[in-house]
């Protein structure tokens, strides 16, 4: 009796293991995917080719000069490390606190990361004025310079972000392998080559499970850091707005929120356009992450009072020059709809139990991440501008940047989000092995479910 | 004059001999004995000449080999790092003095080729309060003893010399521009675009001891003209300046020159109430300043003048 129960049990969970790979297995494009392709990529390569003329021209066709000398590439830059950081927050925080829920989210917010951080590495790149000399920075590298550490902390970060993909990533690869048909042969080429040879063995489920706990634990320090060194870039300078004790905290508290955004809108988009999928993000999953959105929202609030509200307190000197302009002058409309749409409304909105639906909780990430945004903006050029000055010619003291500038910073954008529509054509974008393992289906389980499905 | 420049020999002499043993006690006297020889001599050849070399030592020279500017070439940018040994150069501007001529900025410009918008040395009207009294200000690099741009420059393509003055490698610069964020007094400039030059360009080695010829993506500054201090001449500001508003010396030997008259550097400071721009932030300045007071132009702002014209017409 109580042996056929267990047999029952373990019949249900072939089932239904074998429904969810079935379910996740990467489908092709429909009209709107292709479309959508077609989209970024033709803004991915109009960036590209505004790219080569700024090398040939020089950094003359941005809107930047000697007195604001930092545009939107580097508020780009910090927009794109700050999203990066949500790969650290789903797949290592919430993993190593056993959160049951973060199981199906996990590779969203990883290859959130993974695309972003590769993209911040290469904006920054744009931004430079001599990019033929970037290997003076291996030859004549000066450690005191947070240009050095921000180099090497973003390329720890890629490193340890993309194996943080990868590793949990190899049995779903294996499945591709062995149960697509009618794929190209390049295609089945590639799963072969990516899947390592992963034959689905407890030992090996083991070894990927020790490594995500170790990389886990290792990604945290160096997310952390990510987000304070790019932070640093710009307290370590005397200018009043950035020269700030309270920079780090600000920026990595902004940096959770944009990112468990992006999480939201990926969540609901992959919902949206693939049919079974709200079996594994449902509705509680939006919940959950409804909360989790206005608790990061919260804790933003709290740094941003203490990055505005205590030195406009004092009001001192130039810090009060910087203050009014963003409060009362020409980026008032600018900061306070941020303030408003980005942080105050979605704090609101989540908190209440219809606020936390998936379309409700899909405009309240579009806001955070827009807000996001041009709160980076904000961050980096108001400092620049306004600040008294004279002896340069009237263009140079408002920045605008130009129509190249913005074609550039667009294609960072969508080269960023190719990636993940890429990533999304090929891979199973739900883990399907965690997501089993918070069901309670055992290792052992999966590995005769997949042998199996070799034997047939 | 003759008589002047006899007692001033004689004072040096008088110090010399009594502080023989000490180093910094020669090199203060030969310093100012050359300064003021360096900045008076036109083709006076036969006459021997006290110099200083760069390695600190006093030598005397036949006048006519000084003062040739192609017979001392800038130096490389591996050799631009070292510094002339023994020296700390240090600039006092005299605000009282400045009018607004703008000699200064002319000469600048027209020495160190500059080309496009990029302005090294600018003069700017301070208003520092609605009850206070308006005043110009030169306003060059002020090379600090604590660099903030050089604290933060990724590739240490600019740095600080042991003379203290501060310079940027142009062919090493990867043009992040965060030493343009890190610097206080937004000093530097960038060259934004290919440095397209007006005139014929002699000679085109690069060296950072004149910042010429500029490059793109990287950026500049003013430079203390240390080709010019290595050759024991003024900076071109200092000598084209009608006023006598720029002192250019050396803080080991505390002597500064206008190139009209040498002072005690120490003194001066002392006299006047000298002081250094933003000292709250810690930099340590090399530039010095004195204060506007006993005026030798009443303050014109052209601004104004130009107002008031209009008016008339």
């Amino acid at each position: 009796m109580e042996e056929n129960k267990i047999q029952l049990r373990e019949a249900d969970a072939i089932n239904l293991l074998h429904q969810y790979n079935q379910d996740t297995l990467p489908k092709r494009f429909g009209l709107i995917g292709k479309a959508w392709t077609g989209l970024l990529l033709i803004v991915f390569l109009t960036g590209v080719f505004f790219y080569t003329t700024q090398l040939r021209n020089g950094l003359i066709i941005t809107g930047m000069r000697d007195f604001v000398f930092w545009g939107i590439y580097i508020s780009n830059f910090v927009f794109f490390v700050a999203i990066s950081l949500v790969g650290s927050l789903i797949t290592a925080i919430l993993y190593l606190l056993k959160i049951p829920w973060r199981a199906p989210l996990t590779r969203i917010a990883e290859i959130i990361a993974v695309s972003a951080i590769i993209f911040a590495g290469l904006i920054i790149i744009v931004d430079m004025g001599r990019p033929d000399r970037m290997m003076n920075m291996v030859q004549y590298g000066r450690i005191q310079s947070p240009i050095i550490w921000d180099v090497m902390v973003v390329t720890t970060y890629m490193t340890l972000s993309i194996l943080l993909l990868y590793f949990p990533l190899l049995p779903s690869i294996a499945f591709c392998r062995d149960h697509m048909k009618g794929i190209p042969k390049w295609q089945h080429r590639m799963y072969k080559f990516l899947a390592l040879g992963w034959k689905n063995t407890s030992q090996q489920y083991n070894l990927v499970k020790k490594a995500i706990t170790i990389l886990s634990v290792m990604i945290i320090p160096v997310a952390l850091c990510i987000h304070t060194v790019t932070s640093w870039l710009f307290a370590s300078t005397y200018r009043p707005g950035w020269d700030s004790t309270n920079f780090g905290a600000y920026f990595v508290s902004g940096a959770f929120l944009v990112g468990s955004g992006g999480v939201v809108v990926g969540m609901y988009l992959l919902r949206r356009f693939n049919a079974g999928y709200d079996k594994y993000l449902t509705n509680d999953h939006f919940d959950k992450m409804g909360k989790l959105l206005a608790l990061l929202a919260m804790i933003y609030a709290y740094f941003s009072i203490n990055e505005y509200l205590i030195p406009a307190y004092k009001m001192k000197g130039e810090e009060a020059h910087h203050l009014n302009e963003l409060f009362t002058g020409y980026y008032a409309p600018m900061f306070w709809s941020v303030q408003f749409f980005g942080m105050i409304l979605p704090i609101v909105v989540l908190l209440f139990k219809r606020g936390r639906k998936p379309r409700t909780m899909f405009i309240m990430a579009i806001l955070v991440i827009v807000c996001a945004w041009f709160k980076r903006y904000l961050i980096v050029i108001p400092t620049m501008s306004f600040l008294p000055v004279q002896e340069i010619p009237e263009a140079w003291k408002h920045y605008t940047p130009t129509l190249p500038e913005w074609a550039i910073t667009g294609g960072s954008l969508a080269g960023a989000l190719l990636i993940i529509t890429f990533f999304v054509r090929y891979f199973p974008i739900i883990s399907v092995w965690e997501v089993a393992e918070e069901k309670g289906i055992s290792h052992d389980v999966i590995y005769k479910h997949l042998h199996e499905g070799n034997e047939k | 004059m003759e008589n002047n420049n006899e007692k001033a020999d004689a004072r040096t002499n008088r110090k010399d001999f009594l502080k023989k043993s000490l180093f910094t006690g020669s090199l203060l006297a030969a310093g100012a004995a050359g300064l003021n020889n360096l900045t008076s001599c036109q083709n006076k050849s036969g006459k021997k000449v006290k110099v200083l070399t760069p390695q600190g030592q006093v030598v005397e020279v036949d006048e006519s080999e000084l003062g040739n500017p192609e017979s001392c070439c800038a130096a490389t940018p591996a050799e631009a790092r070292k510094g002339i040994p023994g020296k700390k150069f240090v600039m006092v501007i005299d605000l009282s003095r400045c009018k607004h001529a703008l000699k200064c900025q002319d000469a600048c410009q027209r020495y160190h080729h500059l080309s496009g918008m990029n302005v090294w040395l600018k003069v700017f009207k301070m208003h520092d309060g609605e009850n206070m009294a308006p005043y110009w200000m030169p306003k060059p690099c002020l090379h600090c003893d604590k660099p903030p741009c050089v604290k933060v420059c990724p590739v240490n393509a600019t740095y600080k010399r042991d003379d203290g003055i501060v310079l940027v490698d142009n062919e090493r610069c990867i043009g992040c521009r965060f030493c343009m964020a890190a610097c206080p007094y937004s000093t530097r400039s960038f060259n934004w675009e290919e440095p397209q030059y007006l005139h014929e360009t002699r000679g085109s080695t690069y060296s950072p001891e004149t910042g010429f010829p500029q490059k793109k993506g990287t950026v500049e500054k003013c430079d203390f003209c240390p080709d010019l201090l290595k050759q024991g001449k003024l900076p071109h500001c200092v000598t084209a300046c009608p006023n006598g508003v720029f002192y250019m010396g050396d803080l080991n030997e505390d002597s500064v020159s206008n190139g009209a008259e040498t002072v005690r550097f120490s003194q001066l400071i002392k006299d006047k109430g000298g002081y250094r721009l933003n000292e709250i932030l810690g930099t340590e300045p090399s530039v010095y300043y004195l204060p506007p007071v006993n005026r030798l132009f009443p303050f014109e702002d052209p601004e104004t003048g130009a107002a008031k014209m209009e008016k008339v017409n």
